[in-house]
């Protein structure tokens, strides 16, 4: 069983439909309980870091998402589920991250192009940085949807795929079993349900 | 590099997708759930799926269709048609939805679309426009392009980016329905005044038009049809392929 982290952020209506797609049975949950049972983590999220960053902390979330990581769970962050993984956050403001990736969450405004439109959204090419369990089932080059205005810098030794939108932009993380996609494999077709499936049969 | 989208648009009423010409005549063409998954496997970017209902069963008829269609098709899905308040946003984005495409209910209350790019993103938030040209102007036109706002629509559209819409879906009344090409006319002028991702839709009749599109005005993100699609005129997979040898930038 899969636990997808609810704090309030998001839909998570499709997150769940997919991984039941690839055969996987997923819990929304924010019971402690639950998610201590579960054998791997997924946290989700859309909006802004700050806000999230603030439910994630007051629902008790952050504390039962670090724990269950520093045991060896598989956790996987998409989209500013994955940003809520690094150290700290700058939209509107400065914000603590969970902290488990080292590096920072910075405007893509500030490495791209002006020509560049933000948010970045749409269907981009994964360039791969570092082999990883999660390309298990794709191949590099395959496309995966985008919609993001900012990106994880300072962080090269956890990168594990860029792609490329005026600048190299971070597009996936591992850090030991900690995990995190930009992009949203829930919405990338056949390639996200691979991505999926790879992060679902990772070893426990 | 970021490609360029296909997204078919389907039209849908009392639970099937109809598509008219000009905004008449419709006829049905399939199930939205079928159709969905079809356009899915054959490369579709997107789908968006438009709410001709009027009647409220039509309209839970509706997200039915459409949570049983996001359960089973994972791109990305836009919703539109009668969106007024926060709670359509709330109802369609619950069964599924991506982003919600707001049209006559942003003429109506402008402040929608700020509240709902508040509440849930930029990103969510997508403004369609119906345009039609009237005195040498572009006039935006409402109820399905049926009523004349006498707004000009590029300053609507501007305004409407201001409060907060993520993106632009441009539909030309002048070329929908008639097949012979986008309205890049138009295109070129919602490009240059507006930084968010803009989507065509109006005129699609055959692979060249969409070509056309993309070479002649490289800002534009995305091409948007619908009968082309639905009977057979245009493969998606055929067309990508087409983009693609014409240097466009493609998922194949």
């Amino acid at each position: 069983m899969i636990a997808i982290i609810d704090y309030g952020v998001g839909n998570l209506f499709s997150l769940r439909s997919s991984l039941a797609a690839i055969g996987y049975d997923a819990v929304v949950t924010s019971d402690v309980e639950t998610i201590e049972a579960c054998d791997r983590i997924i946290l989700p999220g859309v909006g802004a870091f700050g806000d999230a960053s603030d439910k994630l902390q007051s629902s008790g979330m952050a504390d039962v998402v670090k724990a269950e990581a520093a045991k060896g769970k598989p956790v996987m962050g998409i989209c500013l589920g994955m940003q809520l993984l690094f150290d700290k956050g700058y939209e509107y403001g400065e914000y603590d991250g969970l902290g488990l990736i080292k590096g920072n969450i910075v405007p893509i405004a500030d490495v791209i192009p002006a020509s560049y439109k933000i948010p970045q959204i749409g269907w981009n090419a994964l360039d791969f940085k570092q082999e990883s369990p999660l390309f298990k089932y794709i191949k590099e080059g395959d496309h995966v949807y985008f919609v993001h205005s900012y990106y994880a810098a300072d962080c090269d030794e956890s990168v594990i795929a860029t792609t490329e939108y005026g600048a190299d932009l971070t597009a996936a993380v591992a850090n030991g079993n900690v995990y995190g996609c930009q992009f949203h494999p829930e919405k990338s077709g056949e390639v996200g349900l691979n991505i999926l499936r790879a992060f679902c049969e990772l070893e426990v | 590099m970021i490609t360029k989208r296909i997204i078919p648009c389907l039209d849908v009423k009392d639970g099937r997708v109809v598509k008219g010409i000009k905004f008449d005549n419709l006829g049905d063409v399939n199930s939205p759930v079928e159709l969905a998954k079809y356009y899915s496997s054959c490369g579709a970017d997107e789908l968006v799926f438009y709410d001709i209902t009027a009647s409220s069963d039509g309209r839970k008829l509706f997200t039915e269709i459409l949570t049983e269609t996001a359960k089973n098709v994972f791109i990305p899905l836009t919703v539109g048609g009668g969106i007024s308040t926060i709670e359509d946003f709330d109802r369609v984005l619950k069964c599924g939805a991506d982003k919600v495409s707001v049209n006559s209910g942003a003429i109506r209350n402008p402040e929608i679309i700020r509240e709902a790019s508040q509440l849930y993103g930029d990103q969510c938030v997508v403004i369609s426009v119906d345009v039609k040209r009237v005195d040498g102007e572009f006039r935006v036109f409402a109820k399905g392009g049926r009523e004349d706002t006498g707004m000009e629509a590029i300053s609507w559209i501007k305004h409407c980016v201001e409060l907060g819409a993520g993106e632009v879906v441009v539909n030309s009344i002048d070329t929908d329905g008639v097949k012979e090409g986008f309205d890049l006319e138009l295109l070129k002028q919602v490009c240059e005044a507006v930084q968010v991702p803009v989507i065509a839709s109006g005129g699609a009749g055959c692979i060249e038009d969409f070509i056309a599109l993309f070479k002649e005005i490289p800002d534009i993100d995305a091409g948007l049809a619908a009968s082309v699609f639905h009977f057979g005129e245009v493969e998606i997979s055929e067309l990508k392929k087409v983009m693609a040898e014409n240097g466009i930038t493609a998922r194949l």
